[in-house]
């Protein structure tokens, strides 16, 4: 949607559905967005949004069976050395390829939310950083692997790198675990680094640490983020532009700045005024009316519709709200939006 | 490491005494003793026996003296000379009757053991990476039947099918012409021949149970974060699969060689009386009948002290494929 030639992602139109047993869920219906060359993208939106959904297509790991692409395209323009453009559409790759396995962890790495889980806990912490530089530069020695791998485990503020590099995951503390995983996600010096949730099992005080420490290797490398996270506040403060999600669709988009300032859709309203400010009135917060709504349901219209408290009858809940730039830059996917424009 | 291996050693003396006390107790609860029984077998088959000479043979034997007597005697010899009495039903040294079987019993519980994994883990890790294909179902269905399937009714089909069909007689370990006949190859040509049908029926049973193992250990595996971390890496999904979830899966399949050991010493019993392999099984299972008290407590010791080994073995072996429990171990 934005159009400058400084795009490194673009998804256009994606569909992921997930077959199981109990039914069919449709995780993405047809989503779009792009991600600019060092940019911050923050991703908003409930469990079952879609947002991790997302972030495994532009990895090529949507699990499968059940999951499967039906449709949209994920383009990676991967710069080359003679400052050509390599143009890349993902969900073509085959997903054990070799071509996409180049990519993960060299182009495109990952940061999960379970720092406890994400390591094999019977392989040191320096033999799983190291393995992403053995494979993504066979020619460069094991020591020399080994050499990066404490250097970046420096860089992320593990202290004594050195000793730590042989030391098993279950001997790091939680945040310790999770500086490491950001050490592995950015020893290959990744374009885009796709942080899922990656506070969300760790304490306050840790995670504003780890914010930081992002932003501050953002800043050395020059990456760029895309941030998933139900916590506004948290993707408020390290996104330059946010997308909003809601079962699969993108219901709003802006730059951060504009979304806090003038949020548009009924549900960015609400989720807005669900969090607790410090100066504010606690009496005052709102959580959304009603409860998400069955995976497995099929919405013909808008699948806020029941939830909503501006909904229009006989429209809303009719066919599917387009995407609309209702201010300038500022994009979203309503009905009460459709006349002004 | 070496520390925690040293202490678990220290550790099994007593504990070894203790069993070899228990395993004395037990083969003195049934009334009677192999001296009287004999001495009755002797009367009643007619043979003249004076009470003198029947006097002799108690005396000879030990029998005479109390329990604990012949307790001391019996642990004494083993630990300082190691031996481990008198078979009375086989008129020599326990150690000389069970060393003719052991080479044997060992090799064929071994290579049971060996098969059963070669055929096993390739299975099960098929199974678990495509789960509910055609060959999942396959294996699941063949891993049922060999762990339903008793292994004696299957050795005695095999082994009537094997004559019938091929006219070849699998029981015993040679032929009947190779029986007196000094080493040559073709006598061992024709004993590898005759152990191929415990081999299998052997491994079969142990196959069936280490593919559901495998198989349920792996699936639990796949699911783990840490796999999709290794993929998200570009780690490819062979080198993947074995370095890490497989590595966890095999642990409780390795680590049950504690257990197995006092079976791979003992051998299959029923399977091995059905086919008359002259393995330990079946002898200890004749020395019991015959109130053979020793060499029936000398095995009983045998496979005692071999579970309580093998546990440590399984310990020290988690232990070094598990850094939690290894440093955990240590930090104590």
């Amino acid at each position: 949607m934005q159009n400058t030639n400084n795009v490194l992602v673009d998804v256009q139109d994606l569909k992921v559905q997930f077959n199981l047993h109990e039914g069919t869920v449709h995780a993405l219906e047809g989503v779009s967005f792009q991600i600019q060359h060092g940019k911050t993208l923050g991703v908003i939106g409930e469990s079952g949004s879609g947002k991790s959904v997302t972030a495994q297509a532009i990895m090529g790991i949507i699990p499968s069976p059940p999951g499967k692409v039906t449709g949209g395209r994920v383009l990676l323009n991967l710069p080359e050395n003679d400052a050509s453009v390599r143009v890349v559409n993902v969900t073509e790759l085959p997903p054990s390829g070799a071509e996409i396995r180049n990519i993960r962890g060299k182009e495109i790495s990952m940061i999960f939310q379970e720092p406890m889980t994400s390591f094999s806990p019977v392989h040191t912490i320096g033999n799983q950083i190291m393995e992403a530089v053995r494979i993504h530069y066979p020619d460069v020695s094991k020591q020399e692997a080994r050499d990066r791998t404490i250097e970046m485990m420096r860089r992320v503020g593990i202290p004594r790198p050195e000793e730590r590099v042989d030391a098993y995951p279950f001997q790091f503390s939680g945040g310790m675990r999770q500086r490491a995983m950001i050490a592995m996600a950015l020893v290959c010096h990744p374009r885009l680094v796709i942080a899922d949730e990656p506070t969300t099992a760790l304490d306050v005080t840790i995670e504003a640490q780890i914010l930081e420490l992002l932003k501050d290797l953002q800043a050395e490398f020059g990456m760029s983020i895309m941030y998933i996270s139900h916590d506004l506040t948290v993707v408020g403060g390290v996104a330059d532009d946010v997308m909003v999600m809601y079962l699969g669709l993108v219901m709003e988009q802006a730059s951060t700045d504009e979304l806090f300032d003038n949020p548009l859709h009924p549900y960015t309203e609400a989720l807005w005024r669900s969090i607790p400010t410090i100066d504010g009135d606690l009496d005052r917060l709102t959580p959304i009316r009603g409860a998400l709504p069955s995976p497995f349901a099929v919405h013909k219209g808008c699948p806020f519709y029941s939830r909503c408290e501006k909904r229009i009858p006989g429209v809303c809940d009719q066919s599917r709200p387009p995407m609309i730039e209702a201010r300038p830059r500022h994009w979203v996917r309503c009905f009460l939006y459709t006349e002004s424009k | 490491m070496l520390v925690y291996i040293i202490r678990r050693l220290v550790m099994l003396i007593p504990i070894l005494f203790l069993v070899s006390f228990i395993a004395f107790f037990v083969i003195e609860l049934p009334p009677g003793d192999w001296v009287s029984t004999y001495i009755t077998q002797l009367r009643t088959s007619g043979i003249e026996l004076s009470d003198q000479e029947a006097q002799r043979l108690i005396t000879m034997y030990g029998f005479d003296q109390p329990a604990y007597m012949r307790y001391f005697k019996w642990v004494s010899g083993i630990v300082t000379r190691g031996d481990f009495g008198w078979s009375f039903q086989w008129g020599k040294p326990v150690s000389e009757v069970i060393a003719e079987r052991l080479p044997i019993t060992l090799a064929i519980s071994l290579m049971a053991l060996v098969f059963s994994w070669l055929i096993a883990i390739p299975i099960g890790i098929y199974s678990a990476t495509h789960q509910y294909s055609l060959v999942d179902y396959l294996a699941t269905f063949i891993g049922f039947i060999g762990l339903a399937t008793p292994g004696f009714l299957l050795a005695m089909i095999l082994a009537w099918a094997a004559n019938q069909y091929l006219g070849f007689s699998a029981l015993g370990l040679y032929s009947k012409e190779f029986l007196d006949k000094p080493w040559s190859l073709a006598k061992a040509i024709d004993m590898l021949k005759h152990m191929i049908l415990p081999l299998v029926i052997i491994g079969m049973a142990s196959a069936g149970s280490t593919i559901r193992v495998l198989r349920g250990n792996l699936l639990d595996e796949l699911k783990k974060q840490y796999v999709v971390t290794a993929r998200a890496k570009g780690v490819s999904e062979i080198r993947l699969l074995f370095k890490y979830p497989v590595r966890l899966a095999l642990n409780p399949v390795f680590s049950t060689i504690g257990w197995l050991l006092p079976a791979i010493f003992a051998g299959e019993v029923l399977i091995s009386i059905v086919l008359s392999v002259p393995s330990i099984g079946p002898l200890l299972l004749r020395a019991t009948l015959a109130q053979d008290m020793y060499l029936t407590g000398s095995i009983v010791l045998i496979l005692s002290a071999l579970t309580i080994i093998g546990s440590l073995i399984s310990d020290i072996y988690l232990a070094w494929a598990d850094p939690r429990i290894r440093y955990g171990g240590l930090s104590k």
